[in-house]
């Protein structure tokens, strides 16, 4: 079974992004990149079932500037056995993402596509889900726990009044929540492999798929920011604050 | 403009998200339409009837809408969608499921967890955890848009508003339920909430978490969150989770005890009204979001916070 996991390169998750005085966007010149931590879930998850015998190959894609190409890098340092870039200059919504891996699935023919939840720069959680859309595929978002066995696929996910266990036909989407596992360091010898192993790149054009953005950003502004109060000296004083300046109690 | 609701509910009960998600379609303005999907669910359609704002309750009730599955929910609204210009459903685990496959299905950009609506066509939704807020303005002709559930006062009662039957989709049968472990709490649900009381790494393993803080929601009658360090280490459940990628929650009063304030934690509890820390180091990042913090030692300061409240 081949496993198909999609990698996004976003502001790493340490980053408190600082937004730009004249509101066109987030400050992103000279801030460290990584994976997208739900993505580096995914990776592991697709390599322990390559590990465990279920899956035979796991390939990493990414859709992006050149750059990504260092993102596929990193997932091949996981364990990944080869990569895909779709190369843009583009700023990529979750939809014109999905249609991407729609494109790259075709091609591939995978069993399983694991994403991650949600990208944390844009914070959509959309594009997995989408994709299963297209591909007319189930899907089991938010998975905390995976298993494969008799030909039967069962997903843990979590939801917001606690856990919910599906059985899904194949071939689907997965994506990861932040229990499913606990992703590897990759080791310095890994790092190295991964520089070796196959990476292709692909443009839009090529996959047929129209990217353009549909959603218009008009202005980028700093949240309302709230501002330290003030230290009480213990509990009667913080109880007393409570009941009557705050008048919450 | 005429606006597609889809009900978050149990089949008994409407759940307080979809009131919210009304709100913000009377912000948008137009004819609003309240599709109920599910089974046996005479109940939650009888209390959607009963929203101010509701101009019509749609039904689709069979056995294959019970669980609500994303793959059967998505391709019935896609065959209920003409003529609307907007779809809305909430932000939670619900709507995140099945909304960006109508998106999808519909060939449009999916809105995500709206937090203002500044025109048909343009709203305000937060990005990198909370910290930039992006205006943006859809091109496309159906607009599909989860709505934060902290974001819009809940809609009042109102009606009656009609009832019509909708013809179920066929059942795709591409995937079954199996099982559902809800945790059960007599506490309020974390969503909504008046007061929470939540608890990180500090409190140590989950016998302190429920020796420490139980006692002090119990005084305060406050629902329980967490960090995710917190569940991580397993002392309470995955659903306790505040944040970036948890529950978003904005009480009018939320106690951190012993959690540090990482901009992840931050994102899903900065809008509460009074936020108190507790945390015996004064650096943690807590302190700058909170309006009163104190530093000690939460094993000392909690047990004293709620004999003081008794
Ligand atoms: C992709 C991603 C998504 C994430 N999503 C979320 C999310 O949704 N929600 C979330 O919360 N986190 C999230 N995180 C994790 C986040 O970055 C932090 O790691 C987490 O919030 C830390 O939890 P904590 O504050 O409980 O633990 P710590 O940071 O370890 O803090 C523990 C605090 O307890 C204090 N303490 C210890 N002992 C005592 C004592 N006896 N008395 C008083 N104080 C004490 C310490 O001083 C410290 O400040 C996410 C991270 C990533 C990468
Ligand atoms: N540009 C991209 N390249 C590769 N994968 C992506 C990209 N954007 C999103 N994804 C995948 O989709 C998931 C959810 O992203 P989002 O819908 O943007 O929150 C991510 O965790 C990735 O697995």
């Amino acid at each position: 079974m081949k496993i198909l996991v999609p990698v996004k390169r976003v502001v790493d998750y340490n980053v408190k992004v600082r937004v730009r005085s004249d509101g066109s966007g987030v400050d992103i010149a000279n801030v460290k990149m990584s994976m997208n931590p739900f993505d580096e879930i995914a990776v592991e998850e697709a390599v322990r079932l390559k590990e465990a015998g279920v899956a035979t190959e796991v390939v990493a894609v990414s859709c992006g500037l050149a750059q990504c190409q260092e993102t596929l890098r990193a997932a091949m340092a996981i364990g990944a056995d080869r990569g895909t870039l779709v190369e843009s200059d583009t700023e990529l919504q979750p939809l014109a993402v999905a249609k991407l891996l729609k494109a790259v699935c075709d091609k591939e023919q995978p069993q399983m596509v694991i994403c991650g939840k949600q990208a944390i720069d844009d914070d959509a959680n959309q594009t997995g889900q989408m994709l299963a859309a297209l591909m007319n595929w189930p899907q089991a978002t938010f998975a905390s726990k995976v298993a494969l066995a008799d030909g039967v696929t069962t997903v843990t996910r979590e939801i917001d009044g606690g856990l919910e266990t599906l059985e899904i036909r194949l071939p689907a989407v997965v994506t990861t929540d932040l229990r499913l596992n606990e992703p590897r360091y990759a080791t310095l010898p890994n790092i190295m492999k991964a520089k070796k192993k196959p990476l292709d790149i692909l443009k839009p054009e090529e996959l047929g798929v129209d990217v353009r953005p549909r959603l218009t950003t008009l202005k980028v502004t700093e949240p309302p920011q709230r501002s330290a109060g003030e230290r009480v000296a213990d509990v009667a004083q913080l109880v007393d604050k409570l009941k009557n300046v705050a008048k919450v109690i | 403009m005429s606006i597609l609701v889809i009900a978050e509910h149990d089949n008994q009960t409407l759940k307080g998200s979809t009131l919210i998600t009304i709100a913000a379609a009377v912000a948008i303005g137009g004819d609003i339409d309240v599709l109920v999907a599910g089974h046996d669910c005479t109940a939650a359609v009888e209390a959607c009837a009963k929203v101010a704002g509701v101009s019509r309750v749609k039904v689709a009730d069979a056995p294959h809408y019970a669980a609500q599955g994303a793959e059967n929910l998505a391709a019935l609204v896609v065959a209920q969608a003409a003529g609307y210009t907007h779809v809305l459903s909430p932000a939670t685990t619900f709507g995140k499921n099945f909304m960006p496959r109508v998106a999808a299905l519909l060939d449009v950009a999916q809105i995500s967890d709206i937090v203002a609506v500044q025109a048909p066509d343009t709203f305000v939704r937060p990005i990198y955890a909370g910290n930039a807020l992006a205006t943006v303005r859809s091109e496309d002709a159906v607009k599909v848009i989860t709505v934060r559930t902290t974001a819009f006062e809940a809609a009042a009662e109102g009606g009656p508003a009609p009832v019509e039957t909708v013809e179920a989709a066929a059942d795709l049968g591409l995937a079954r339920l199996v099982r559902r472990e809800l945790t059960k709490s007599e506490r309020p649900e974390l969503a909504g909430a008046r007061i929470i009381v939540s608890g990180g790494r500090g409190l140590g393993s989950g016998e302190n978490y429920h020796a420490q803080l139980e006692p002090l929601a119990d005084v305060l009658g406050a629902a329980l969150g967490a960090s995710r360090a917190a569940v991580d280490a397993g002392y309470v459940p995955n659903d306790y989770q505040v944040g970036q990628t948890g529950k978003i929650v904005a009480p009018e009063l939320y106690v951190a005890i012993g959690i540090s304030g990482a901009i992840q934690h931050l994102a899903g509890m900065k809008d509460s009204k009074v936020i108190v820390a507790i945390n015996k180091d004064p650096e943690a990042p807590i302190f700058q979001v909170a309006d009163y913090g104190l530093v000690a030692d939460l094993f000392q300061a909690v047990p004293e916070l709620t004999s003081a409240l008794r």
